[in-house]
């Protein structure tokens, strides 16, 4: 082992330039990957913003007994789809309609009665945020007595899941383009690599080497050249990040760089091409010497 | 030790190297393939380190059947063998010493051992002053010492030449060849492939001749017909 290690060391330091490039062309090719993950990050946090707003009003009939309301507030939170269940008094919609519905504020003060029912806001957990779900929940809602209606915007929730499904199947599509271009990016530079050693490679086994022992360098080597690769794209998108975020004045909220085990994800795949690469790479050079 | 049955070898761009060749070298022999550029005598030595296979008949070296050798059994059969070549294959980066080190080094030689037996292979061809200098600070009588000192590192009991003294002068031919000379006396196989005839001239060790893939002459077969 202290011979491979030796072997890669030789080896980065022998041809610095190629294994430079080698690295700057995983990193490019990585960070193509990196910031259309920084897009498809950002848009999927944006979209569960909207989708937190997913939410069931269930609206109750007059004179429902709070007592009633509170065993039924109970069930309803027991509902695996729930994350939350909210009593809303007549007085409170009320109130809440002076204060949201600024227009109508005029009509709301001369009231002799107020008109507005009591409900139950019933907020979904983030897994179950879509019409299908909200649908289920609200039939169920529907059957108790003292329900007179249930809402749940089955239009925008409806809208939303769309744009949510394209989405994904367009980040997927582009993310295994921008993947598949990296791979065979870096498929290529090792190779560059292999050939470059082919000499060195054929001595080794007319000496006898096994293909184990040829192989396991350009491994290491690989794997550490996409874990570099991966790093300095990780460098970079977070530059492109500060840099886009600072120019358009967004905050560290509203644009949002990878979370930490993202960042890992990006270096391990920078790995896992390299390791990739140079097995395929190795592989059919060794098929051919 | 060696035994070609009804080889032939055929590229895959259909050009015929061997034609339904058969020989045996037995244990102990120094045997010359002669003949000119393209006879075959590399093809002999590329199927004997197994990096051909025939296209048909058999060969077999060491206990081991070419043709049959299982990808993981390649490197096996190459530890038994000591390979030197006319362009001497070592590597730039590396020094004499590194050179043949590295051949104990790729088959998992106690690290212990490496440095003696590297420096004993190199004092055999008359190198360990010159252990660490790098192949282009070598002349290319020198190179092919080292070459043969890599060759020679592991004990073989057979060392196949491939033209070694193709690129060298006449001093440094002369010098390769007596170390080629010494490592059989110790009873070593050695096969050697020239077209150089003088070092062939008045020398007791087997010839093979071929021509075009076919063998026209073997000294063993021939000389034994001759005897009343």
């Amino acid at each position: 082992m202290r011979l491979t290690w030796r072997e890669v060391w030789h080896s980065f330091w022998r041809t610095p330039l190629l294994s430079s490039l080698s690295i700057i062309m995983i990193a490019f090719s990585l960070y193509s990957v990196g910031l259309f993950g920084l897009v498809a990050t950002n848009f999927r946090h944006t979209l569960s913003d909207l989708a937190e707003r997913v939410e069931v009003v269930a609206f109750m009939l007059r004179g429902t007994p709070i007592e009633t309301i509170t065993l039924a507030s109970e069930d309803i939170e027991a509902f695996p789809e729930v994350l939350s269940v909210n009593y809303v008094s007549e007085d409170e919609a009320l109130a809440r309609a002076r204060v949201e519905l600024v227009e109508f504020r005029e009509a709301y003060e001369d009231l002799a009665t107020n008109p507005l029912p009591a409900s139950l806001e019933i907020r979904l957990r983030p897994q179950f945020r879509n019409a299908a779900q909200a649908r289920t929940v609200a039939e169920r809602l529907r059957a108790f007595g003292f329900v007179d209606d249930v809402r749940f915007g089955q239009d925008w929730v409806e809208r939303l899941d769309r744009i949510r499904n394209l989405a994904g199947i367009v980040g997927l599509v582009i993310g295994a383009a921008f993947g598949l271009v990296a791979i065979v990016i870096i498929g290529v530079t090792i190779r560059m690599t292999v050939l470059h050693r082919a000499r060195e490679i054929s001595i080794m086994r007319l000496v006898g080497a096994t293909n184990a022992f040829v192989r396991r360098p350009f491994l290491i080597e690989g794997t550490l050249r996409g874990v570099l690769g991966g790093a300095l794209a990780l460098g970079m998108s977070f530059a492109s990040y500060r840099l886009f975020a600072s120019g358009m004045g967004l905050s560290g909220e509203s644009f949002v760089f990878f979370t930490p085990s993202q960042a890992g994800l990006i270096v391990g795949f920078g790995l896992l091409l390299g390791l990739i690469g140079s097995l395929i790479s190795v592989g059919r050079h060794l098929r051919h010497v | 030790m060696i035994r070609f049955t009804h080889v032939s070898k055929t590229f895959p761009n259909g050009t015929g190297a061997l034609r339904d060749l058969s020989f045996h070298i037995p244990r102990g022999q120094f045997v010359f393939l002669t003949g000119h550029s393209g006879a075959g005598k590399s093809t002999i030595l590329s199927l004997l380190y197994a990096h051909d296979r025939p296209s048909s008949g058999e060969v077999k070296i060491s206990g081991y059947t070419v043709g049959a050798l299982r990808a993981s059994e390649v490197p096996k059969l190459r530890r038994r063998l000591g390979v030197i070549f006319q362009d001497f294959r070592l590597l730039e980066h590396r020094t004499a010493e590194e050179n043949v080190a590295f051949a104990l080094e790729v088959t998992g030689a106690r690290r212990d051992t490496i440095s003696p037996r590297t420096m004993r292979a190199l004092t055999r061809v008359g190198l360990a002053g010159k252990a660490r200098a790098y192949p282009k600070e070598l002349s290319g009588g020198e190179q092919q010492r080292v070459a043969i000192a890599r060759a020679i590192v592991n004990d073989p009991p057979i060392v196949l030449a491939d033209e070694p003294t193709g690129n060298l002068d006449e001093r440094a031919r002369n010098g390769v060849f007596q170390l080629l000379k010494d490592i059989h006396a110790g009873g070593t196989v050695v096969i050697m492939a020239t077209h150089d005839m003088d070092l062939v001239r008045d020398t007791p060790y087997r010839i093979v001749e071929l021509r075009e893939g076919e063998l026209v002459y073997d000294s063993a077969v021939d000389e034994a017909d001759d005897t009343p």
